[in-house]
């Protein structure tokens, strides 16, 4: 396989395409609708499943996680791309990561489920798409004004596999579904101890709907070694675009919407509407904004969640923070009833993102370097 | 030949660098150094769009990418 093959449009497209086919497949097969992969919605999940959270709908170790960052891991140590690497503001990146886990949860979806939404006929998700490119927008803002979280320092190699090997460890915990909680229940006067979850899975809900493990892995194994080798990033796409005026990332995200869409009317999967579209709901004004703090915190931390993965799973240890940000975030955003459910946004979720965006906005004009 | 250190960014980081560098110059030689791949294709790109040539030479892990303008 020639690696330049990825680098060229053709290469963006190809990807593009087979993660979208490869998405409203996962669907078929038995992800929750517009879901097949969705970045945000899955560490939110393994959030759940590790009793971060308690929202019992929402509870399981999605293999796909733990699949792109194998994947890239293969490509990365295959093309000689490897490279542990660390210290680039760590701590703002993971709360860049907790607040865009808490808008993309007010959205319900990261970009690449918007973009699965989209070609699912889930007309919300243009909403949340506008607050993405406006977010993103106001990032590139920062980025000319010369915003930068500065420079990586090469790390051990051992650093860059820490992400993988959690991975790993997740894997071997949805194969033994161990149970480790140890609770105390009074029966009639007589305390027993009960075994119970983490490890949580859901009985029902979107939480229970997956498709089988061995096709989930398979495919995200394959997605994230795509992603690694043609550099896929939502984010990315649009920033390109605002900033250089290069559609080529952006080519893949289009190929992507195409290939779902053009699955979704084989299989039956194409609703399109507005009200009662599968997890999501119909405030456009909160789609819009949680997808806005999202964009906004990735273009400051320089990518999209799935990007995110792809790079934790190259040696890129700021990358992996993010990702911990974000099932971290995940977990505050259930715990304190910051995320929307289908009936609409949750109780504290309008001023989360608002807390959010004004911490975003604080490192965005605090963050600045300047290189010779 | 101007040069610009671009080692340990990551993107657009070096992207924005390289462009202000290039619009800084009415002809000649340009050097970024980058220390990953996805940096040195994303300069190269960058490079091109601005109707620019690009040559690369390694050193370890790290790259140099020339760029000419015309």
């Amino acid at each position: 396989m020639k690696a330049g093959f990825f680098a060229t449009r053709w290469g963006i497209v190809a990807v593009g395409l087979f993660i979208g086919v490869a998405a409203a497949l996962l669907q078929y097969w038995g992800n929750p609708p517009n879901m097949g992969v969705c970045v945000a919605c899955m560490e939110r999940d393994i959030a759940g499943a590790l009793g971060l959270h308690r929202a019992a709908v929402v509870q399981y170790l999605r293999p796909e996680i733990m699949g792109f960052v194998i994947g890239a891991l293969i490509a990365a140590l295959i093309f000689k791309e490897y490279r542990a690497r660390s210290g680039s503001a760590p701590i703002v990146r993971f709360c860049l990561g907790m607040f865009a886990m808490i808008g993309a949860l007010v959205f319900l979806g990261c970009p690449w489920r918007a973009l699965l939404r989209l070609a699912g006929g889930d007309w919300n998700s243009l909403v949340g798409l506008a607050g993405l490119i406006v977010g993103i927008g106001v990032g590139v803002l920062f980025l000319k004004g010369g915003y930068n979280l500065g420079r990586t320092y090469k790390a051990k190699p051992f650093a860059g596999l820490i992400m993988p090997l959690m991975m790993a460890a997740l894997f071997a915990m949805l194969m033994a579904k161990p149970l480790f909680g140890r609770a105390k229940q009074v029966v009639d006067g007589v305390e027993t101890i009960i075994i119970t979850g983490p490890v949580f899975f859901s009985a029902e809900g979107p939480g229970a709907m997956a498709a089988p493990v061995a096709i989930s892995l398979l495919v995200a194994i394959a997605i994230g070694f795509l992603a690694q080798r043609s550099r896929f990033c939502t984010m990315g796409a649009v920033r390109d675009v605002i900033l250089t005026r290069d559609f080529h990332l952006v080519s893949g995200i289009v190929a992507l919407v195409v290939a779902a869409f053009a699955v979704n009317l084989v299989v039956k999967q194409f609703h399109p509407g507005w009200e009662g579209q599968p997890i999501a709901h119909a405030n456009h004004l909160w789609n819009f904004m949680g997808m806005a703090l999202s964009g906004l915190a990735f273009s400051l931390a320089g990518g999209c969640p799935g990007r995110q993965l792809i790079l934790s799973g190259e040696g890129d240890g700021d990358a992996a923070v993010f990702v911990l940000g974000m099932i971290v975030g995940a977990g505050f955003a259930h715990n304190f009833t910051m995320a929307s459910s289908p009936a609409g946004p949750a109780l504290f979720g309008p001023a989360a993102v608002v807390i959010g965006i004004v911490f975003c906005l604080i490192v965005g004009f605090s963050m600045r370097e300047k290189f010779a | 030949m101007k040069q610009i250190d671009a080692r340990g960014l990551s993107c657009p980081q070096p992207v924005i660098m390289a462009r202000k560098g290039m619009a800084e110059m009415s002809g000649g030689k340009l050097e970024v150094l980058v220390d990953s791949v996805t940096s040195r294709d994303n300069v190269m790109r960058a490079a091109r769009l601005e109707g620019c040539e690009t040559e690369v030479s390694v050193s370890g892990d790290e790259f140099s990418v020339i760029i000419s303008k015309k």
